[in-house]
This record gives structure tokens, C-alpha cells and sequence, in this order.
């Protein structure tokens, strides 16, 4: 089993990937960007890649547990944040925000989502990490960094003070 | 045909014996106990070695559905039921489709049962033409036919002046009068014992004052017109302290309680489980320690079957709409065995509220096996345990809530008039 | 002893809505449910409550799925709301109202549920006249039927009572501080049991039923109450004031003399409501009677919650419904996995924060 030992310092990440932000929007041309964050990690580096990006519309945070396809098996989370989109959506370029990609189940029920307030121009999906273990075809356009797994480990962003990457194992 | 039981345990509660003695019959009736008669060369012999060996049953009040509608059971399917049960008497209740307040329905039920010859049947007539209560049936006519009682079952009769004209009535032939004591207008929608738990399940609450009231009503116009009287399926503590208070006043009053009320208490309808749902209703634990007390007493000489079959199809309902009712002739004499087995009763006991004391309640020739009595029979096995099933019951009744569980005591054979009219293969 | 058991077409209620490990599976009572369901219920309708101030009213919890409101008795409100509730959840609405067509030809309880069963519903909700209707269908209906009760004769009314407690919790907090008291006709209110039983569970402080002695079983104490027959007395120091509808045929049965009578000694005007604590709620499950239950300017005045509760019923119902479902399908799939004794791969679906990221 491949032990990773150290994490990467997120706060590093967040700024390489705002880099990678800033220069994917100047090479696609895409103006009046919406960015929205998935809680809650999604929406915390969402909310520092709207200051690192000088980005001067609110930000949208989507909590998605509404459109999960697994809360027949695992229940309904009682405590679900309303979701925000404090602008119209439609024909809009979206930069969807989340701290991890890993199946791709949650980003494909967050397109499921912003789909129902409208139709947007285009969805940018950037990550903070690229994991293992992928079961839909969803990639992000921009991540951080790609990081492997052993089987049975997760990664968790704690936050929303102080961000940092805690490893967890189910083993 | 002649026959000899030997072997057996002989119970017969009318002449106080338990023993092991053979019983020796011809031409329908009772020849000797014990001995066999000199020269009396019998064509069958049962060797009834662990069996008990009993006079038949009599039940009072079971429902053999005919006339009526032939889906819930028949003469042929009951009286079966009742053999398989112990039962070599019937009293069947009036309240078939149409109603035995006629000499042409006792006709025709007694033609029946005659082709059928299994368990004998003696219908408990109408009070009232059509149980409407407002008109005295042809009592004199109805026994002239065969009914060995009359009864207005629960049907209500209003006024009090035509109970008394009926009660009167019946007196004038020295004809029994079976009541179900029970105030309709209390009892109104309900279905259920009033209380806690038939509050909280919303189902509609009958008081046990309903029954009082009732009970009370006819005991003083019993009292005015000397009219004898059987009161059935009595369900509440306070009907037994009345009946036991008028036996002692010298009332010519019997009663008695189904195997039901003996068992079960209203706790068995928490979750709606219709088969549960019977009239009167199950009543507290008060009342069933009551009822129990009062069989031990002999206040209540006689165990009913209560015996009221239905198809499947009646049970299924939510509660109230449910039909009330639960099949239990061929159970009777197992349950009446747990009352045996939990000291309550001596199984001679038992015995006589099942012959002995309903053939005294309705005044029958029956119940006993004096030399010279018909030879109605009943052999039965009290440890054998068997299991209730659709297959294991006679009955055309789906409604016993012990479909499926094993029960303890069946009955082998059961002979009336000295045939063998039942034998368990 | 063998002949105590129960065996029947019903089993005990207070099992058949749970599944094996507690989760709801059907709603049929609120009697025999725990503390924590309950305030799962009401937790999960916080979210739909705060998801109606959003643009899209609509999420695919049931999409796919059939609900199927069977109401045998007629409500037009309560059978809205279900139906609101469904179609913002995604669900196929059907709309059956057998009070005028199926019972009236004579067709049985269980040629309906056959039929409808056929259809491939995913849950009935069921309003109906008998006491225990639902118990029976949910003991009667295949297995991955989910059973909501919209109420049951004089027995229950679980949804109802659930967005009463929301209302009492989102205004009042804390239950085990409060004193709730029930006004008017309990003998005949399915929503008062409901009510009582969710109020005990949930702890509060103290129920109080008032009415007088013709609608008011002593029977009900058993439930968890103090009885009251004066408004006085009942509503002193209450926090909480819940009014019944008061159906006009009770002046028929001889359980009241009249209309003006019960108006005078149990309508809440404003005078006796100052007998309750000065920041006292005023509730009804509605449509009200104004001038024989309540006073208008009761009804309409700041302490009255009476149009809060019926925004709220819809996320009741949405939370009641996505549980169920979830909790039925929990059950389907525990079944297949016994049946198949699979070993069980899915170690990572424990959590909600931790799935499937």
C-alpha cells in the first residue's frame, strides 16, 4: 500500500489553481464568469478563488443532497443547506467549484441541479484534487493536483478556518 | 349398531364419574357401564386406551349458517366442524338468512340434518317475527318443531312492554329465552371495548355498562314473569356479580361465556388484528379473571363456542369494517384445555361446562351417559398436539386466530345415537 | 401458551412502519415512534422549508417514482398539499377520489389495492373513514409499497400533528419548557391523538385537553393528558394554544346543546386567551369556523400560526415521503442482499458527508 506521508498545503494549492483560473478564463475568452461552489467544501474555495480572482459578483454555493442518486440507499441528510444562486444562470459561463472530484456523482448531480435554474452557456469545473476512483465520465477542466489513493482511503478538506487535508481510511 | 368403547377414561360430570369403565351401546342408547351385559356381543369394539371419554358437547349459540349464504359455511360443513369438535349437540342461534322464527325453516333445517346424520341440531328459535322486535314469533309453533329455545340474539327490543308481552309469552309454554345482554343504543358504533386502548386505536368503544344495563333490564321483567332463562357470551366482571346475585335470589337464570372471552383480552386488538374483533368485544383483564372466577364457581355453567364462521374475504378490512365473529368449534376443547392445564378448571370440570351444564341451562335429554341416555359420545386425546390449519379444519370458517399455531387435545371420534358418526383418519 | 399469539392480517403497528433498523418505511402513526425519528421528520422538512425561498421549487428525490393519493374520504386541502408535496419532490401524481367511484359499485377495499398495485405504485396515500384502514393496506400491499396515513377515522393523522409540532418547534423551540393545550371535540379528532402522542414523545412539559365531558374520553388519559373541562383552568400559563374544528353534526348525536353554548364556554376570543402566557401561540389544523371555535380576530390576530402551518405542511409531507421511499428501498435492498447472501462491498455509502464525492 502506498503511504502518502504528506499532504499538500491547501492554501498553495488554492493560489496555483487560482493561477490556472485566471489564465484558462483569458485563453477561452470567457467573460462575466458566475462562479458556484458545492457545500461545503466546494463553496470555502470557491469563496477564496472569488477573492484571489477579484471577482466582483456574489458567489452561488449549490448543496446537492436533493439530487443525489444514492439517498435511496444512504437517507436523506436532515440538515441540507439551502442552495444560492444569487444570479440568473442562463446562458451564463459557470465555473463549478469543489474540493475534490472523485466518482463524479456529486458534480453530475450539481450539473443536474444548475440545469433546473437554467441553461447556461458553459460549466468550467475546477478541483482542488483529482482522486481515484472514478465511475462517471466527468473530468475536471482545471485541478490542482492529481494525488493516488490506496483503496480505502479518502481525502476530507477540513475548514472552513484554516483549511487543511486530513487522510482518512475506512480500513 | 352395537358397540363397546373399552379402555377409556370415562368422564361424565352428570353422574360424577371419572373412572376407567367401558360403555356398552345398542339400539342408540346407552346399555352399561362397566360389565357388559351377559350375552351382549357388540359389532365394534374402540379400544379407547389414552383416550378421555366424555358425553358428546352441546354448545349453545353457534351459528351454522343455514339458510343463508352458503360461501360462510353450510349444515353439512358445520355440523361436521362440530362433530370434529366434540360436538354432538347444536344449538344453533336464529339469526340465519331468513331467520328460524318460522316452523317451515326448523323444517327445513331439520330435514337436512337428518340426510346429513352427523352432529344433531336444536335450533334456538326467534323471540320476535323476523328478530325485529316489535312482533312475538310463533313460539308455540317453534317448539312444537323442535327449537329447544328462543332468543332475540342482540337485535333490539325497544319497548319494554313488548319485551315483557314476550317474555310472558314464552312463560305461557314453559319455553327456555336465551339473551345476549347488551344496551343497542350504548353500544351504538362500536366495536371495541371502551377504554384506554379502543381510544387510542380510535376504534368506537362499547362500556361494559352497555352490558349491565342490558342484563338489568331483563332480570326484573324475569323476575315478574317467571320466564326461565339463559343469558350467552356474557363478557364483563359486573354481568357475573348480577347473574350470581340473581341465581342466589333464587332467579331461574343459567349462563354462559364463549371460549374467547376465557382466553383472550382486549390487548389482542392493539394492531388492529380483525380476527380479534368478535361480539361483545374482548373486554379487560379484569373482566376475562372474572369470567374465568365465574366458570370455576359454576355462576357460569356452560362454555360457548361462539362459533361464527366466515370467509376469508370477511376479515379482510380494517377493523370495524371487518365482520365481527371467529370460528372456533373444532378449537373449544383445546383452548378449554389450556384453562385445564393452568389449574383453573379439573378436567371433569371442563367437561361439564361443555355436556352437563348446557344440557341443564336448555333442559335437554342429552349431555349425560346414564344407561337409557342416547349415546352421544365424544373420545378425545388431551395430549396430542396438532397443528390449525386450513386442511386440519372442518369448519367452512377462515376466521380462527389460531390458523397456523399448534394446538394441544383433538377429538378421535364422536358418536351420536349410538353410530359412530365421526373418526378422525 | 399457544393461544395468545396473534396471527392475523395485521401485525403490530407499531413495527410494521419501521424497517428492521428504525427508519421509517411506512407513516402511519405517530405511536411507537421514537424521539429521534421525529426529529429527523422535522429536521429533514427544515430543509424543503428553506428550499421553498429558492427559485426552483422542484428536486428529484421521487422522480420515477408513482405516489398514488387514494383519499376514500374526501379532502380537497389535505390531498393538495400531498399532492404539491410529490410533484416538488418529482414524483408521477395520480389522483384517486374512490369516496364517489369504486366503493359506491360495490367493489371491496382489496380489488382496489389489487388494481392499483397493478399500476406499479411506489406509495398510496391514504386518507380513510376506518380507524386502522392503513395499518391494513400497509399489511396487505407488496413490499416495496410505502404507506403514507392522511389520516384514519378517530385514530390518526400523523402528518397533520408533525407540521403542528414544526410550527410549535420553528416558533417555540425547546418542548420539554412547554404546556401545550388541546381545545374542543377530542372524542372525535384523529389529529388530537396524533398530537398527544408527538407531544409526549418529543417531551414536552405538559398536554392538556379541555373540552366538555360529551367530547372529551377519560380514556384519552392514558395517552399522556390532563383533562380540563374549564377554559380557565385548561389554558392557564399555556404556551401553546391548538383549536379543533368543530364539525356541525355533533349538534345532532346530543353531544352539545348548541353552536352559541360551546362558542360561549370554548371558543377562544381574545379574553380567554389571556388566561394563556402573553406570547402564546394560537393553532388549528383548519379550515376554521370562526364564531364557534374561534373568534376572527383570534384567528387573524398576531399570535395566531394558523396560515404558518399550512406552509408548512407541504415540507411535512415532502420529508415524510422522501423518507419513506428511502427507508422502503433501504429494506428491498437489505432483502435482496440477504437473499443473494452477497458480501457486502458497499463499505464506503455510510455517511452522507462522505459519499461519493
Amino acid at each position: 500500500m502506498t503511504q502518502i506521508t504528506t499532504l499538500p498545503e491547501v492554501e498553495q494549492l488554492i493560489a496555483q489553481l487560482a493561477d490556472q483560473l485566471k489564465q484558462y478564463i483569458s485563453d477561452k475568452q470567457l467573460d462575466h464568469i458566475a462562479m458556484v461552489g458545492i457545500h461545503s467544501g466546494g463553496v470555502w474555495i470557491a469563496e477564496r478563488l472569488h477573492q484571489l480572482l477579484q471577482h466582483d459578483e456574489a458567489l452561488g454555493a449549490l448543496d446537492i443532497s436533493f439530487y443525489r442518486d444514492d439517498y435511496t440507499r444512504v437517507g436523506l441528510n436532515p440538515n441540507v443547506k439551502p442552495s444560492n444562486l444569487p444570479f440568473a444562470t442562463e446562458d451564463r459561463h459557470i465555473v463549478l467549484v469543489d474540493d475534490v472530484v472523485m466518482s463524479g456523482r456529486t458534480i453530475r448531480a450539481a450539473m443536474n441541479e444548475l440545469f433546473d435554474y437554467g441553461r447556461p452557456a458553459s460549466i468550467t469545473l475546477v478541483t482542488l484534487l483529482d482522486l481515484p476512483g472514478r465511475e462517471l465520465p466527468i473530468q475536471p477542466d482545471l485541478c490542482a493536483q492529481t494525488l493516488n489513493l490506496a483503496p480505502g482511503e479518502r481525502i476530507k478538506l477540513t475548514g472552513p478556518e484554516n483549511m487543511a487535508l486530513e487522510l482518512q481510511s475506512s480500513e | 349398531m352395537k358397540l363397546t368403547i373399552c379402555g377409556g377414561r370415562l368422564i361424565d360430570p352428570a353422574q360424577q364419574i371419572d373412572e376407567q369403565i367401558d360403555i356398552h351401546i345398542a339400539d342408540g342408547r346407552v346399555l352399561a357401564l362397566g360389565q357388559a351385559p351377559a350375552g351382549f356381543n357388540p359389532e365394534r369394539t374402540i379400544h379407547a386406551e389414552g383416550l378421555v371419554v366424555t358425553p358428546g358437547f352441546i354448545d349453545i349459540g353457534a351459528h351454522l349458517r343455514e339458510p343463508g349464504p352458503s360461501y360462510k359455511g353450510n349444515l353439512r360443513s358445520e355440523t361436521k366442524a362440530a362433530l370434529a369438535g366434540g360436538y354432538t349437540t347444536i344449538c344453533c342461534r336464529p339469526d340465519t338468512s331468513p331467520c328460524i322464527d318460522s316452523s317451515a325453516v326448523v323444517q327445513q333445517i331439520q330435514d337436512k340434518v337428518e340426510l346429513l346424520s352427523q352432529a344433531k341440531v336444536m335450533p334456538i328459535g326467534a323471540l320476535t317475527q323476523g328478530l325485529k322486535g316489535t312482533h312475538l314469533s310463533n313460539m308455540a309453533g317453534l317448539q312444537h318443531t323442535g327449537c329447544v329455545a328462543v332468543s332475540n340474539m342482540r337485535q333490539p327490543i325497544e319497548s319494554s312492554l313488548v319485551l315483557r308481552r314476550c317474555l310472558e309469552y314464552a312463560s305461557t309454554f314453559d319455553l327456555q329465552v336465551v339473551f345476549y345482554p347488551e344496551d343497542h343504543w350504548l353500544k351504538a358504533d362500536g366495536c371495541a371495548n371502551e377504554g384506554a386502548l379502543a381510544s387510542r386505536l380510535g376504534l368506537g368503544g362499547i362500556p361494559a355498562s352497555a352490558e349491565a344495563i342490558g342484563l338489568s333490564r331483563v332480570l326484573h321483567l324475569i323476575e315478574t314473569t317467571g320466564v326461565k332463562a339463559h343469558f350467552g357470551m356474557l363478557s364483563t366482571a359486573r354481568a357475573v356479580e348480577m347473574v350470581s346475585n340473581a341465581q342466589k335470589r333464587g332467579l331461574p337464570v343459567t349462563a354462559d361465556v364463549d371460549i374467547a372471552h376465557l382466553i383472550y383480552t382486549e390487548a389482542e386488538i392493539d394492531g388492529y388484528n380483525s380476527q380479534f374483533y368478535v361480539e361483545p368485544p374482548l373486554r379487560s383483564a379484569t373482566d376475562r379473571d372474572a369470567l374465568r372466577q365465574g366458570v370455576k364457581d359454576g355462576v357460569l355453567s356452560v362454555i360457548s363456542s361462539a362459533h361464527l364462521p366466515h370467509e376469508e374475504a370477511a376479515k379482510m378490512a380494517p377493523f370495524a369494517a371487518a365482520e365481527p365473529g371467529m370460528a372456533t368449534l373444532e378449537t373449544t376443547l383445546s383452548q378449554g384445555l389450556v384453562l385445564v392445564e393452568e389449574g383453573l378448571l379439573t378436567l371433569p370440570q371442563l367437561i361439564e361446562r361443555l355436556t352437563d351444564g348446557p344440557a341443564k341451562a336448555l333442559g335437554l335429554s342429552v349431555g349425560g351417559l346414564s344407561v337409557g341416555q342416547p349415546a352421544d359420545l365424544c373420545l378425545f386425546d388431551a395430549g396430542i398436539e396438532w397443528q390449525v390449519t386450513h386442511d386440519s379444519l372442518f369448519t367452512a370458517g377462515e376466521n380462527t386466530p389460531l390458523m397456523g399455531q399448534s394446538v394441544k387435545g383433538q377429538v378421535q371420534f364422536a358418536i351420536v345415537d349410538g353410530e359412530v358418526a365421526f373418526e378422525r383418519a | 401458551m399457544t393461544s395468545t399469539t396473534n396471527t392475523g392480517p395485521v401485525s403490530d403497528p407499531r413495527h410494521v412502519q419501521l424497517t428492521e433498523d428504525g427508519k421509517l418505511r411506512h407513516f402511519l402513526t405517530i405511536g411507537g415512534l421514537t424521539k429521534e425519528v421525529l426529529e429527523e421528520i422535522l429536521d429533514t422538512a427544515d430543509s424543503f422549508v428553506n428550499m421553498g425561498e429558492q427559485s426552483v421549487k422542484k428536486v428529484p428525490l421521487l422522480r420515477g417514482k408513482t405516489v398514488v393519493n387514494l383519499f376514500f374520504e374526501n379532502s380537497t386541502r389535505t390531498r393538495s398539499t400531498f399532492e404539491l408535496a410529490a410533484q416538488r419532490l418529482s414524483a408521477d401524481v395520480l389522483n384517486l377520489d374512490i369516496s364517489k367511484s369504486a366503493t359506491a359499485k360495490g367493489e371491496t377495499l382489496m380489488d382496489t389495492l389489487q388494481n392499483l398495485e397493478a399500476m406499479g405504485s411506489d406509495m398510496f396515500v391514504i386518507r380513510h373513514a376506518d380507524s386502522g384502514a392503513q395499518h391494513f393496506i400497509a399489511s396487505q400491499v407488496a413490499p416495496n409499497v410505502a404507506i403514507i396515513n392522511a389520516g384514519d377515522g378517530r385514530h390518526a393523522h400523523p402528518t397533520q400533528a408533525m407540521l403542528d409540532m414544526y410550527t410549535i418547534r420553528k416558533h417555540k423551540g425547546d418542548f420539554s419548557k412547554l404546556k401545550v393545550a388541546i381545545v374542543g371535540d377530542i372524542l372525535h379528532s384523529r389529529v388530537a391523538r396524533s398530537q398527544v402522542q408527538a407531544l409526549n414523545i418529543l417531551g414536552a412539559e405538559e398536554v392538556r385537553l379541555i373540552g366538555p365531558k360529551t367530547l372529551l374520553p377519560e380514556t384519552l388519559k392514558g395517552l399522556g393528558a390532563k383533562l380540563y373541562t374549564r377554559m380557565e383552568d385548561g389554558l392557564k400559563d399555556v404556551d401553546v394554544v391548538i383549536m379543533l374544528r368543530l364539525q356541525k353534526e355533533r349538534m345532532d348525536g346530543a353531544l352539545l346543546p348548541s353552536e352559541g353554548e360551546f362558542y360561549r364556554l370554548y371558543g377562544l376570543t381574545t379574553e380567554k386567551l389571556n388566561y394563556a402566557r402573553p406570547d402564546a401561540i394560537v393553532m388549528h389544523p383548519g379550515p376554521i369556523n370562526r364564531g364557534v371555535e374561534i373568534e376572527s380576530a383570534v384567528a387573524d390576530g398576531p399570535q395566531s400560526l394558523i396560515l404558518n402551518q399550512v406552509s408548512y405542511g407541504i415540507a411535512i409531507r415532502m420529508a415524510v415521503m422522501s423518507m419513506a421511499v428511502s427507508g422502503q428501498t433501504q429494506q428491498k435492498a437489505q432483502l435482496n442482499q440477504e437473499q443473494a447472501q452477497e458480501p457486502q462491498d458497499n463499505q464506503n455509502a455510510q455517511t452522507n458527508e462522505e459519499t461519493s464525492r
